[in-house]
Parts: C-alpha cells; sequence; structure tokens
C-alpha cells in the first residue's frame, strides 16, 4: 500500500543570529527538526511526543510549508510537497488540514462561525452556490454538536471545548485525507478533553481521514494513535505501534517519559518505580555530541559521545525503530 | 485543633454582570506534615479558595466565613497579620512560573528581599541562605545561578525557582496552585519528589491545588472535589480512588485515558462547566449529572458524612448509583 505520506530526512533550521555582537563571529543555527524519516499509511494516526522544544510543532508546520524545510515530503506516492511553490500547493492544502492548540487564538474574533467555517470552502471550491456552502456548514456543525443555531454567534461566545469543535468543523469541511492536530486538546478540562478526543476519534473512522496527533500528554496520546513516534531535540528517538511502545518501550528515553506520567490509582502510583531524568533538555543552540540524549540518558556510555545512533529496527518487529545504541 | 482551618468559606465577586459566586460553603482543615488536593476544573473555584485564604484575592472579591491558622483568623485580617503569617506560616506557589517573577530582577534579589523583609538578614546572609535552598530544590550550579535574570531560566527551572523562594522561611505550609501544569511530565515527575521530600524534611504541610488526579493519586492523603465553587466529594485519597461516591468523581476517573490500560473509548461528561453567574437552585452538577432526578433540579444537597471522614453532596444514595 502506498504510504499517504513519506518523509524522507526532513531538516528544520532556524538562524539564531551570531554568537556575540561582533560582526565576524559565527552564526548560529538551531536544527529545530534534525533528519526526520517516517511513513504515514493512509486511514492511520500517528502520535508524535516530546518534551516542549523537542520540534513537534515544528515538524507539523514544515509538512505544510508554514516553514521552510529541507528534506522530502512525498505525499500520495506522487508529488514532493516540499518542491511544490506556494500555488502549485494550493490544491493540496485542502488534503492536509490542520487544528490548533489554542482554540480561542485560532479563530478570527472578528467573523462568526458560519463564516469561519465556510472559509475554507469558499477558497478551495469556489464553485460551489451560497446556498450548497451554507448547507455543507449546517451539516457539519452537526456533526461536530454544535447547535445550527449558533451559525451567526463570534468564537468569544463559546467556551474552549466548543471553539475546538468550530476548529474541527472548519478543517474537515473540505473533506481532507490528512489531518494534523497539534496539541488539539492541552487547552482543555478533563471532562471536555475526553468529548474531543471521542469526537476525533469517530470523524475520523466516518471519514477515512489519516491523522498526525502531537501531545505532550501521553496517555491521551496512546489512547489515540496506532503508531507514535517519540522526539528528542529534533531527532527520532523511538518509533513503534502503540503497544510495542507502551508495554515495550526500547529507547531509556521513551522508558523515562512514560514511567514519569502519574496514574490516577494511589496503590499503583505509590509502588511504581520513577525513573527521574536529571536535568533539563539541553540547549538546541549547542545539542550534545553524538546521541542527543546521552546528558540525561541513565545507562550512556563513551560509545553515546562518539556517534550518533541510527534508527533501526528490533530483531523480533520489524516495525519497531529505535534510535540507541543500546537499545533494552 | 488542627493546624490550618477553612469554615464555611464564601467568595464572591462583583461584576457588571451580576455577582459571581465563586466559592460556596468551603470547610476544610490540614495538620502538620499532611497533603491536601483540591482537586477541580478551571472555573470551579479552586485557585480562589487559597488566594481568599491568604487576602489575595481581587478587588472586587469579598470573602465571608473564617479562615485560621494555628488558632488566628486570616480572612480580612489587617495586613500586619497577614504579612507575618505569609513569611513563616504559609507560603504559595503559583501557577504561571513565567509570569510570578520579576523581570526586571536578578533572582538573588528576588530571593534575598524575602529575608531581608521578613527575618532582617543582612543582605550577605540573605544571599547565603538563598544559595543552599537553590540547592536544597536541585538547581545546578546555583552559586552562579543566583545571579541570573529569570528569562535565563528555563520553563522547569523557574518553578523550581518560585518553590526555592516560597520555601526561604520554611513555611509550616505550602499551598501550590497547579505547580506543574505548565511543565513537561519529566520535569513534573522531578518537582513532585521534590516536594515529597521537602515534606520528609521539614514536616511541611501541603495543599496541592490541581486537575491531575494521576498526581493526587501519588502524592496526596486527602482529597477535596470542587465543582461549581462547591465541595462534592471530600475524603482520604485512597477511598476515593477506590469508590468514588459522587457521579461527577466517577465521570472524571473514567474520563482520564490512563498510559497503563487501554479502553476503547472515553467516557464523557457531556455538556460544559456552569456559569458562576446564574446559581441553579439545586445541585451545580445536575444539568450533566448521569444519574439526576427531578430532585436534584430543585433542592441542593448538603455536603454530609456518609462513611469513616468522607463527605459527599449527592441526594441520591451511594448504593444507588450505578457502578
Amino acid at each position: 500500500m502506498t504510504p499517504l505520506l513519506d518523509v524522507e530526512n526532513l531538516r528544520v533550521t532556524f538562524s539564531a543570529g551570531r554568537e556575540n555582537a561582533l560582526p565576524w563571529s559565527p552564526q548560529r543555527v538551531v536544527k529545530a527538526v534534525n533528519g526526520v524519516s517516517f511513513t504515514l499509511r493512509p486511514g492511520e494516526t500517528l502520535g508524535i511526543v516530546g518534551e516542549s522544544g523537542c520540534g513537534k510543532s515544528t515538524l507539523a508546520r514544515a509538512l505544510i510549508q508554514m516553514v521552510e524545510a529541507e528534506g522530502s515530503v512525498t505525499f500520495d506516492g506522487t508529488t514532493d510537497l516540499l518542491s511544490l511553490s506556494p500555488k502549485r500547493m494550493q490544491p493540496y492544502r485542502s488534503q492536509i488540514q490542520m487544528i490548533f492548540q489554542d482554540p480561542l487564538a485560532s479563530l478570527n474574533p472578528r467573523m462568526t462561525v458560519g463564516e469561519i467555517i465556510a472559509e475554507p470552502l469558499k477558497t478551495h471550491q469556489p464553485h460551489l452556490s451560497a446556498a450548497e456552502v451554507k448547507a455543507r456548514v449546517r451539516a457539519m456543525m452537526e456533526r461536530v454538536s454544535l447547535l445550527p443555531n449558533q451559525i451567526n454567534r463570534y468564537p468569544h461566545e463559546f467556551s474552549g471545548g466548543q471553539c475546538q469543535r468550530i476548529g474541527i468543523a472548519r478543517a474537515l469541511i473540505v473533506e481532507p485525507k490528512l489531518l494534523i492536530c497539534d496539541e488539539p486538546v492541552s487547552a482543555l478540562d478533563v471532562s471536555i478533553q475526553a468529548q474531543v478526543v471521542n469526537l476525533l476519534k469517530d470523524i475520523q473512522q466516518e471519514m477515512g481521514l489519516s491523522m498526525i496527533f502531537i501531545a505532550h500528554d501521553l496517555s491521551v496520546v496512546q489512547h489515540i494513535s496506532d503508531r507514535v513516534m517519540v522526539l528528542y531535540l529534533g531527532k527520532v528517538m523511538e518509533i513503534a505501534n502503540r503497544a510495542a511502545l507502551y508495554s515495550a518501550p526500547r529507547h531509556p528515553y521513551t522508558k523515562a517519559l512514560i514511567s514519569a506520567v502519574p496514574i490516577p490509582d494511589p496503590a499503583i502510583e505509590r509502588a511504581k518505580k520513577h525513573m527521574l531524568l536529571e536535568g533539563d533538555l539541553p540547549s538546541p543552540l549547542n545539542p550534545p555530541s553524538g546521541c542527543v540524549f546521552r546528558t540525561r540518558c541513565p545507562i550512556a556510555q563513551d560509545a553515546c559521545a562518539q556517534s550518533a545512533p541510527a534508527l533501526a529496527s528490533a530483531e523480533n518487529d520489524a516495525d519497531h525503530f529505535t534510535a540507541c545504541h543500546f537499545p533494552g | 485543633m488542627p493546624m490550618f482551618e477553612i469554615n464555611n468559606l464564601s467568595v464572591a465577586f462583583n461584576t457588571d454582570e451580576g455577582t459571581v459566586n465563586a466559592v460556596s460553603d468551603l470547610s476544610l482543615s490540614i495538620d502538620k506534615g499532611r497533603s491536601l488536593a483540591i482537586v477541580g476544573e478551571s472555573g470551579s473555584g479552586k485557585s480562589q479558595t487559597a488566594f481568599a485564604a491568604l487576602g489575595l484575592l481581587a478587588r472586587n472579591g469579598k470573602a465571608t466565613g473564617s479562615v485560621r491558622f494555628d488558632g488566628a483568623e486570616l480572612l480580612n485580617a489587617p495586613l500586619k497579620t497577614l504579612n507575618q503569617v505569609r513569611s513563616t506560616g504559609i507560603s504559595m506557589v503559583f501557577q504561571d512560573p513565567m509570569t510570578s517573577l520579576n523581570p526586571f530582577m536578578r533572582v538573588s534579589d528576588q530571593m534575598a528581599e524575602v529575608l531581608i523583609h521578613h527575618k532582617g538578614l543582612s543582605k550577605k546572609d540573605a544571599l547565603r541562605q538563598s544559595v543552599e535552598m537553590l540547592d536544597a530544590v536541585h538547581i545546578p550550579d546555583a552559586k552562579a545561578r543566583l545571579h541570573y535574570y529569570p528569562h535565563e531560566f528555563s520553563g522547569g527551572m523557574r518553578q523550581r525557582v518560585m518553590i526555592a523562594m516560597s520555601l526561604l522561611c520554611k513555611p509550616k505550609l505550602l499551598i501550590a496552585d497547579e505547580p506543574t501544569t505548565a511543565l513537561d511530565v519529566t520535569v513534573q515527575a522531578q518537582i513532585m519528589d521534590l516536594f515529597g521530600e521537602l515534606r520528609r524534611e521539614f514536616g511541611m504541610a501541603v495543599i496541592l491545588i490541581t486537575h491531575d488526579l494521576g498526581v493526587v493519586a501519588g502524592f496526596c492523603d486527602e482529597v477535596l472535589v470542587m465543582y461549581g465553587g462547591r465541595v462534592m466529594e471530600q475524603g482520604p485519597v485512597d477511598a476515593m480512588f477506590d469508590s468514588p461516591s459522587h457521579p461527577y468523581t466517577r465521570g472524571l476517573l473514567q474520563a482520564i485515558p490512563r498510559v497503563d490500560q487501554l479502553s476503547p473509548t472515553l467516557k464523557t461528561i457531556p455538556g460544559s462547566p456552569p456559569n458562576l453567574l446564574s446559581q441553579p437552585a439545586g445541585c451545580p452538577f445536575a444539568p450533566r449529572c448521569s444519574e439526576v432526578q427531578p430532585l436534584c433540579e430543585t433542592t441542593r444537597p448538603a455536603l454530609e458524612a456518609f462513611a469513616e471522614g468522607r463527605l459527599r453532596a449527592c441526594t441520591r444514595p451511594v448504593l444507588e448509583l450505578a457502578s
């Protein structure tokens, strides 16, 4: 089966100015995404997890050319999205839609809900008549459980959960093949979070969507994903099927991440052994040599400082890739 | 007599649109070395409870009831009394480490100020103690970093600075308002570990305000679940997780995905949190409750004891709730 998305050696670098004020001092760069490769199958959900600053959001933005990137992003087995001019990219934008973290800030406060949801449709399918647009908007609002009589209200009149539903409706009205969700539920309350997660899951099955789901909450990602990718300082540490990654993680970073998630059950949580990571994420301006995780890794050895481990599959699971010299 | 006690606390704000009843009739108590969690969603009144107790309410806010620390009344007490308690008695860690530190002052000055003001130390001694405290919260190379500005620290480090600052006067009670919400899980684990250490070392009591039931399970002895400004359920942590007695608590526990378990779909609580401008006559949770009955809409259930050390506010008997 051709993958819907085949990402090969994706790199995003930001310029961070000179080292000091002298005009001949060297330019510094931040490698926000540093050689990431993965594939996304049709109908699949890929979860992306990692700490803040690991490049999750930049990766998502690079896929749709919201930031400049190098490498290749092959869509539907034919087109390299990164080589397209903005004009030739336009038709693909209706196939790839995105929903954002801050539900209220991502909606235009001067547009009504009806206008917000209709806008992508008017842009990508200008031949539709006003009546058709209105019918599609109403149907979509109903699908995401917004009341049709709210169509003329403004975003500030809605709660966070409802604003996120508006964002979802706006993304799905053009019937995309791929939906990129950047922390869609992290700003929402627990009870509302479950509603939005369930909505996304239902709609995905109905429409046969592929989804990239970015979050820092590992339990939400486990709940919604088929496969999960773990990022650290712009590099892939581990990518595997959900069950394998959560029940038998092989990378020490993945192990530490999973053990740090508190479990809402006092008996289990108190008995659990936490694997505490020392320190903070190193500065991306000056990443460690060799394996980027070695400065915080509990099992780091000399070899880890020498060379960066390549992403290699496990012997007993061809879908389970780990970038570690000493995978467990 | 418990060390810290809140009785029948109500907090109301006068706004242009009417009176907002942020907290209604809340009571709690905590003793030395214990930890209590206040759990609830945004707008449930958990932060305002803490603000009212320390006299930090916004100007349009009014608190009634009683807040006692070591027997002394704090609610609407004069600033002098409050300032005494705020140093060695109670201190608070605020939610957002980015905005709670003064961006124009070096961390050294901000920390020393606390000791000079409250304890009358010399600048030199104050700085020495500040370094010791930064060490205690595991900030590497504390001596050099003491002179940094807040923006030179990462989010996790900044939160540690806040915690170090709140511990400078060795308070008997620490109120932590969502101390780890803005942080990554790995940093959260480090900070909660640190709180545990400080509890054991200083015998400090902790009130943890949070929405993360996982953190509550790992850290707290007692828990208080709030909804719409009212207490829904209150009692020991183990008992609440083992047999939640209120439909809201049950709903919350079922709505969170767990990293150690896979469930095909999450149970949801329909609807959205209440508008505190219009208080319903009945139970505030009734519009979203799966067990709702006609009585719930008209009569507000009182918070009543139903088992050893446990309280609940629900008209339906525990045994009748579907499990």
